[in-house]
């Protein structure tokens, strides 16, 4: 009896045999609204509008308002999808896309039909809603952070902004396989290009070619996914694809994997392949780390919460294709908690908060794999739309924060800002955020973790992922208050970053040096208006840190207010909430129906310490996530009187070389440049001697014969009018010789 | 055609140049192609191996009318009417050539031009 088909002999002939969700006929399909297709034209416009600003050089912050005015547009047409929703599925074709028919050598008819068309379930709108509307705040956000930039650099930065959320859109409400790769791609690039953002900057540079390739791994196993969806079901598309995995999932549940087709069975694990890069998964995590040389709008937004999303986005829309494999959803779950734990562990020991951020967004993610590998795709799903608003507002907390302090990151080199006059904001949302994502009682955060903690406890030989989960939350709650009690709270002092002299490092398109410095100019006036954090610490002299403008204070609030409010949705409508009930109207339904069921059916299912885990993971979690701010408040806050140590460093020195390890990320980078890149490195330069030898040599070759038969016969052209006309002569002369010793010989 | 007329063209004129036949006049051609071949060869002032050509080019045109006659065929004749026509022009160009030439090394020999080499 193999793992997987334990874990679904206990949870899926619930699923089956419950009356009103297995054997309900599977709901048809409908057409959608037309005006559907304009939540992704939207973006794309506004992505054009930008294009023509930088076109005809406008030197405003136009662009900004174009990309909030089409976004929020955009939003507000899905809330009005979503009102509109009646718990079907619909697909809306904007146009015919690909469409090859052809019959094979069985004189089958065969089609790949790929419509460039909406497919519309309570996955999609859930899924839509906090892209569209995370977008639009942030772009406000964006508007008065990337100020410093007005100018081409300003309408690159939104034309990218509205082409990511175009292409996420794509990658969402795509009805096949072939659009979500092509929005899949395309969020890849806007990554790309925004990571790269500051492109005179080389770490930038190599952080976006770093991401960039790492998505291509993920990518190839994505693609090859696709392919062997569309050999093994004859389509792409949702509707017959989640509708043809049917009769496996069947035998699934009997246990009988040696009946399923072993292609059937790969499909997922090359889906998934590419799920982990997309969604920083190990091995494929170290990019995402790195990919915070972009702006701190692009990290919150494609970095936090919606790009990173896309892999679970992926498993939980095609979930009955995950359910048919053996290892998938095991090697998922597995993943997802060691990544959690690994990027927990390396976050505890980094002083960079935008790169803890990027960590902890990681292991989060980490969670949300880890829940839909224990059958709870409600969970993962609650956990991505909760993570997104906090991770967001934690992203843009830690941004204001740096583009405040000219830069500073280095949480040694920053203390007490929530005390400085008009960051008040900051240090609330940060507050809110940090408390989310420890999971402190009765936030958001804690709801949704929760929910997947309690279902890798009750799967069945999941509780090793229970237990690695549950240390990371404490772990999670521990660096998250690390940060807010070294940065926000405790003795007020800084230091500025490097970038006070006129933003030094900041690549600004095609402004000259006189430029820089009339933004300084305005930076600082800027301040005044707003009043300065006039601190007791050792600024330099000129330094003042200028505190958040209305644009970037209002983002920050909504999104405060938002993840307060998503805690409530736990309770709205029964058993799991609001984000329970749009999953189980989705394709990602099947084990959420087999969940509701299997209580009352009796099967028998992991414990806590012989608890029932949905019972007493609330508190668990709960002390837990205490336990990690206590102790962070103990290391980090109790008797701090500089901003540069803590009580945390004389516990340094008793774990040995941990620390150091957990620093340096584990070496991980370092690792893979031994193993892979260098190796690759050594080859190319044995390839690189092939082909100037073996290649070019032959090419050569037959380069060299005629110039070796043109230098022995160039010197007859010696130039000489004499020298031709005795060759001519006596060319005829021979001629004639020859035919007169032929004409003696008789021939 | 009368067969008189075949033998008198082919056995030569009565008078006053009695017994000269094709042989005489391939012989004629002969020698004064050879002699502007040497001429070519040997000398290097450039209207001498110009005129030399010329030579060479009226031994043929001869060769060519002594053929006509031998068999009673007009379009030889015809044919050393344009090629007479063409070296005129011919004639005329080169020698404008060779004066530009002159100006240019104010000198006649060939062997002062050799930049056109492989």
């Amino acid at each position: 009896m193999t793992i997987a088909s334990d874990i679904l002999q206990a949870v899926l002939p619930a699923m089956l045999g419950a009356p009103d969700a297995a054997h309900a006929p599977i709901q048809p399909v409908g057409a959608g609204a037309w005006w559907i297709g304009l939540i992704p034209a939207l973006p794309l416009l506004s992505c054009i509008l930008c294009g023509v600003c930088a076109a005809i050089k406008v030197k405003s912050k136009l662009p900004a308002w174009l990309t909030v005015l089409c976004l929020g547009i955009s939003f507000m047409l899905t809330v009005w999808m979503f009102q509109q929703f009646a718990g079907g599925r619909s697909v809306t074709v904007a146009w015919e896309w690909i469409n090859l028919g052809w019959t094979d050598s069985q004189g089958q008819r065969q089609a790949l039909v790929a419509n460039f068309g909406f497919y519309v379930d309570s996955l999609t709108c859930l899924w839509m809603l906090f892209v569209t509307g995370l977008a639009t705040l942030i772009a406000l956000y964006a508007s008065e952070y990337m100020s410093h930039d007005v100018g081409a650099g300003y309408c690159r930065f939104f034309a990218a902004f509205g082409l990511f959320v175009f292409s996420m859109a794509c990658l969402v409400m795509g009805d096949n396989l072939i659009l979500l790769y092509l929005g899949w791609e395309g969020v890849g690039l806007c990554s790309y290009l925004l990571i790269g953002y500051f492109y005179k900057k080389p770490s930038a540079v190599a952080a976006a070619k770093k991401a960039f390739i790492m998505n291509r791994i993920g990518d190839l196993g994505l693609a090859l996914g696709v392919f062997l969806a569309f050999v093994q079901f004859g389509s792409v598309e949702y509707k017959v694809l989640l509708d043809a995995a049917r009769p496996y999932i069947e035998a699934a549940q009997a246990g009988h994997f040696d009946e399923i087709p072993f292609t059937v069975q790969l499909i997922p694990i090359l889906l998934m392949v590419g799920a982990f890069g997309k969604s920083a998964q190990l091995p494929l995590y170290v990019w995402l780390p790195d990919a915070m040389e972009g702006p701190t709008p692009v990290s919150a937004l494609i970095h936090a919460a919606t790009m990173v999303t896309a892999g679970v986005y992926l498993i939980a829309r095609t979930y009955p294709l995950f359910l048919v494999s053996e290892y998938a959803l095991p090697i998922v779950a597995w993943v997802g908690a060691l990544t959690a734990l690994v990027a927990a562990t390396i976050g505890m020991a980094q002083f960079d908060i935008k790169r803890i951020m990027a960590y902890s967004t990681v292991s989060q993610l980490g969670y949300m794999f880890a829940g839909l590998g224990v059958l709870t795709s409600t969970g993962a799903a609650f956990h991505v739309f909760t993570h997104a608003f906090f991770k967001a507002s934690l992203f843009l907390a830690c941004g204001a924060v740096m583009h405040g302090f000219a830069g500073q990151l280095d949480l040694r080199k920053l203390s007490g800002v929530g005390f400085m006059k008009g960051w008040q904001v900051v240090a609330l949302a940060m507050l809110v955020g940090c408390l989310n994502l420890a999971g402190f009682p009765f936030t958001a955060g804690y709801f949704s973790k929760d929910m997947i903690l309690a279902e890798a406890f009750v799967t069945p030989h999941m509780a090793p992922i229970g237990w690695i989960l549950l240390l990371t939350a404490g772990l999670t709650a521990y660096y998250t208050f690390r940060v807010f009690f070294r940065v926000f709270v405790g003795p007020k002092s800084f230091e500025p970053g490097d970038e006070v002299h006129a933003h030094a490092d900041h690549a600004h398109g095609d402004h000259g040096h006189g430029d820089h410095g009339h933004d300084a100019h305005g930076d600082h006036a800027h301040a005044a208006d707003h009043g300065h954090g006039h601190a007791a610490g050792h600024g330099s002299g000129e330094f003042h840190p200028h505190a958040p403008g209305w644009a970037i204070n209002f983002v920050l609030a909504a999104l405060t207010v938002l993840s307060i409010g998503a805690a409530g949705l736990y309770f709205l409508g029964d058993h799991g909430g609001w984000v329970a009930k749009m999953v189980h109207e989705s394709s990602a339904n099947l084990p959420a129906v087999a969940h509701d069921a299997h209580g009352s059916e009796g099967h028998a299912h992991g414990t806590f310490l012989g608890m029932d885990p949905h019972k007493v993971m609330y508190y668990v979690s709960g002390i837990v996530g205490a336990v990690g701010i206590i102790i962070a408040f103990g290391l980090h806050y109790l008797g701090r009187k500089t901003a540069a140590t803590a009580n945390a460093d004389k516990l340094v020195p008793l774990l040995g070389p941990i620390p150091k390890l957990a620093q340096g990320k584990w070496f991980v980078d370092e690792i893979y440049d031994f193993l892979i890149v260098k190796p690759l490195h050594l080859v190319s330069i044995v390839f690189a001697y092939v082909d100037k030898l073996l290649v070019d040599g032959l090419v050569n070759t037959f380069g060299w014969i005629p110039r070796a038969f043109g230098s022995g016969l160039r010197p007859l052209q010696g130039g000489n009018l004499h020298g031709y006309a005795v060759q001519m002569a006596g060319g005829v002369a021979l001629l004639l010789l020859i035919v007169f010793l032929a004409s003696i010989a008789g021939l | 055609m009368g067969a008189d007329l075949i033998v008198l063209a082919q056995q030569g004129f009565p008078t006053p140049m009695g017994g000269a036949t094709l042989a005489h006049y391939l012989l004629v051609s002969a020698i004064m192609f050879a002699i502007g071949l040497i001429g070519f060869l040997t000398r290097r002032n450039l209207i001498v191996m110009f005129l030399c050509t010329e030579l060479m080019f009226q031994a043929g045109g001869l060769a060519l009318i002594a053929f006509s006659r031998f068999h009673l065929e007009h379009s030889g004749q015809t044919f050393v009417i344009f090629v007479l026509t063409v070296a005129a022009a011919e004639a005329a160009m080169a020698l404008a050539l060779v004066v530009l030439l002159f100006r240019k090394r104010e000198s006649l020999d060939a062997d002062e031009w050799t930049e056109m080499k492989g």
